[in-house]
């Protein structure tokens, strides 16, 4: 994983004009992400997440919206592309599924039709060796009797089925990027088990590169490589899979690790919430937006906390203690259960 | 949350089938095939307790909320609150009872009047059964306003005005506002996010401590259910399939389907992730309409034997504390498992009766 990024994302700024005020949905994104890395991104709604990936995209066309910053695919600038050439990216080169599986089909072509057509848009194909590809992506995406499903409408799938629909779409290209927006979000567990496992599969076969998108810390742990944290627009913490769940160093990274009720620990008596709600996104607080429900506030998160490196080997993070300082809080921030036996 | 749970049966649910019809035709409408989806359940819920109903979409787990607080007609079967059958109660005789037990909702986004002012919805259930006059109606709105940790200042704004997680505070409020004993929260958190769920459960915790309140609490995340429940019963196509005290069914799962659930729940540390079995279901939860025969798990266990499609297997006792289980197959049953209490072992993880052998994530120094 080493070399050229294959994606590069360089100050991503977004924010739509509303009657209410400049909504500042993307505050100042960066990150990189090599060939067949899996870059998990975590945060709660309205945290940024998607907004990033959906402008990596250019799928935002919105007069009201604002974009400044650069996103470089192997070198090219997408934000400076025009529509048609984005049109070739995408799907080709980027592909993206989305959360919604019932939603994001049309529920009056066939699935094996909606298939053929992506592949037709990219491919110099014939009709028949469309459709014959799309039996074959159904197939590994592990729907039974894809020869018969292709006919199918997409009401006459399954939830978890439709979103391997989605995925077999989305490969239909080898696509060198994936981008997964919440893919799992609204499926059963045990479908949501069957989904992950099949994006780990297909990354190994294909060789993409992967983006989840997630709120979920337990679906990143499964499958991320490398893991980014976003608040109120910002990333606020980043690096490594194990960086970021064995040596957390935000504050708010502590507090998502914490108010989760998790199996693999003792039960807690009580979980530990983090106060408040996220800010507006209108009227962002000054210096760090974490800063109003942050329990270990000092002087100096008046201003802003620029992502570092302050604790070596490409962990970043935005907050103004020192990784000394935060040895002890942590501890009890992130095991409730062991702040119990203390008292 | 109290540990025992050793109060009075406060709910008995015996038999209790529902059926929802489908039909046919324009004119001359005819009823073509049934969804099952509740089918011969029995529960019962002691007073103070939390009973969680865990399950996928589908599985009915809602549907017997609701016939318990009789917000749907059972089709067969008997539902008994405080010794008194209501199952078959007019409307008319029903409206006392329902006083004492009221629903929380899902959707905070839904289930509030977006016309209708805070102070109106949390006082409705109030007018309707006649509790006071206005004066006395304001202030209980207003006590009930700040018991779920909302400002009493809040009464004259509208739903839209609060967040997800405040929302969910005003439905709490709205459904303690007639002294309920029993309040029946069908996935309460689920449309919260992270930070705001852990609040609400707290607030759940301290609700039923400070009024002794007995739960019912549906809902499919199988963390949420463990931290709030005292007993946790498992759902499968309409059917219980298991139902343990909380911490032992964690430990110790008999069914081969609540084996797979928990072991398919995403645990967020990397390396104990990747240390543990996951058993992946193949394929989807089967139609309601026409459930498989036997065991209605069978076609997708990997215990699966002959008899599984051809006996369904029935709810019994393994182990004397109340843990039970429908399966041919039964899991973790014999000697040493069941002689270990699940307070011995605290420290081993729950997950799929996977050991994690140590609190991960820990670091070295401070502990």
């Amino acid at each position: 994983m080493t070399g050229t990024p294959l994606l590069e994302v360089r100050n991503l700024k977004v924010s739509f004009r509303t009657e209410d005020g400049t909504v500042r949905a993307v505050g100042g994104v960066s990150f990189t992400l090599s060939e067949g890395e899996t870059l998990g991104i975590v945060g709660e709604s309205g945290s940024g997440k998607s907004v990033t990936m959906m402008s990596v995209m250019r799928l935002i066309i919105d007069h009201n919206a604002r974009f400044e910053g650069e996103v470089l695919y192997k070198g090219r600038d997408l934000m400076t592309l025009g529509q048609d050439q984005m049109r070739k990216v995408r799907g080709s080169e980027i592909a993206m599924i989305f959360q919604d599986p019932m939603t994001s089909l049309n529920p009056v072509y066939r699935v094996g039709w909606q298939i053929s057509e992506q592949i037709r848009a990219h491919e110099q194909i014939s009709k028949r060796a469309a459709h014959a590809r799309a039996v074959e992506l159904l197939g590994a995406v592990g729907i039974p009797h894809p020869r018969e499903r292709v006919d199918d409408y997409p009401h006459q799938f399954s939830g978890g089925m439709r979103q391997r629909v989605m995925i077999a779409m989305a490969l239909s290209c080898s696509p060198d990027l994936l981008i997964a927006d919440e893919p799992t979000t609204a499926l059963d567990v045990t479908i949501q088990a069957q989904i992950l496992n099949l994006i780990k599969k297909l990354k190994d076969d294909f060789g993409s590169a992967v983006v989840l998108i997630t709120h979920d810390m337990g679906v990143v742990a499964d499958i991320a490589d490398r893991v980014a944290v976003m608040y109120a627009g910002r990333v606020i913490e980043q690096g490594s899979k194990h960086d970021v769940f064995y040596d957390p160093q935000h504050p708010y990274t502590w507090g998502l690790l914490g108010s989760i009720a998790r199996l693999d620990r003792p039960r807690p008596k009580r979980l530990t919430a983090i106060k408040g709600m996220p800010p507006s996104l209108i009227s962002l607080p000054g210096g760090c937006s974490f800063g109003p429900r942050c329990p270990h506030r000092w002087e100096r998160c008046a201003e802003l906390p620029e992502l570092i490196d302050k604790v070596g080997g490409g962990h970043l993070d935005a907050c103004h203690l020192a990784p000394e300082q935060k040895r002890d809080r942590r501890e009890r921030a992130i095991h409730p259960e062991l702040s119990e036996e203390r008292a | 949350m109290s540990a025992d749970g050793g109060g009075d049966v406060l709910l008995r649910a015996d038999h209790v089938k529902k059926y929802f019809p489908i039909r046919k035709g324009i004119v001359l409408q005819h009823e073509v095939a049934k969804v099952h989806a509740v089918d011969d359940v029995s529960i019962e819920v002691r007073a103070g307790e939390t009973l969680g109903l865990v399950g996928e979409s589908g599985c009915g787990k809602s549907t017997l909320g609701r016939c318990i607080i009789r917000l749907h007609d059972l089709s067969s079967g008997s539902v008994f609150f405080d010794g008194r059958d209501i199952s078959r109660l007019s409307r008319r005789a029903l409206r006392p009872l329902r006083r004492q037990m009221q629903m929380v909702f899902q959707d905070p986004y839904a289930s509030l009047n977006p016309r209708k002012r805070v102070g109106t919805i949390i006082a409705d259930p109030l007018r309707i059964h006649h509790q006071g006059d206005r004066g006395q109606v304001k202030k209980r709105v207003q006590e009930l306003l700040e018991l779920v940790g909302l400002s009493p200042e809040h009464l004259n704004r509208y739903p839209h005005e609060f967040s997800g997680g405040q929302r969910q505070r005003i439905g709490v409020a709205r459904a303690l506002a007639l002294h309920p004993r029993l309040i029946i929260a069908d996935e309460p958190v689920s449309a919260l996010d992270v930070s705001i769920r852990a609040q609400v459960i707290n607030l759940f915790d301290d609700l039923q401590e400070e009024l002794s309140l007995t739960y019912i609490f549906i809902a499919h995340d199988l963390g949420v259910v463990r931290h709030v429940s005292d007993r946790i019963a498992v759902m499968y196509l309409g059917k219980i399939v298991e139902i343990s005290p909380a911490e032992e069914l964690y430990q110790r799962p008999i069914h081969p389907y609540t084996e797979a659930l928990l072991s398919a729940v995403p645990i967020p540390d990397p390396d104990l992730s990747a240390r543990r079995e996951h058993i992946v279901l193949e394929g989807d939860v089967p139609s309601p309409i026409v459930p498989p025969s036997g065991c209605r798990f069978h076609p997708r266990c990997r215990y699966a034997t002959e008899i599984c499609a051809l006996q369904e297997p029935p709810l019994v006792a393994h182990g004397a504390d109340g843990h039970l289980a429908a399966c041919h197959h039964p899991l973790n049953v014999g000697g040493a498992a069941a002689a270990s209490a699940p307070e011995a072992a605290p420290e081993s993880g729950g997950a799929g009766g996977v050991s994690s052998g140590q609190v991960t994530g820990r670091p070295g120094s401070g502990s």
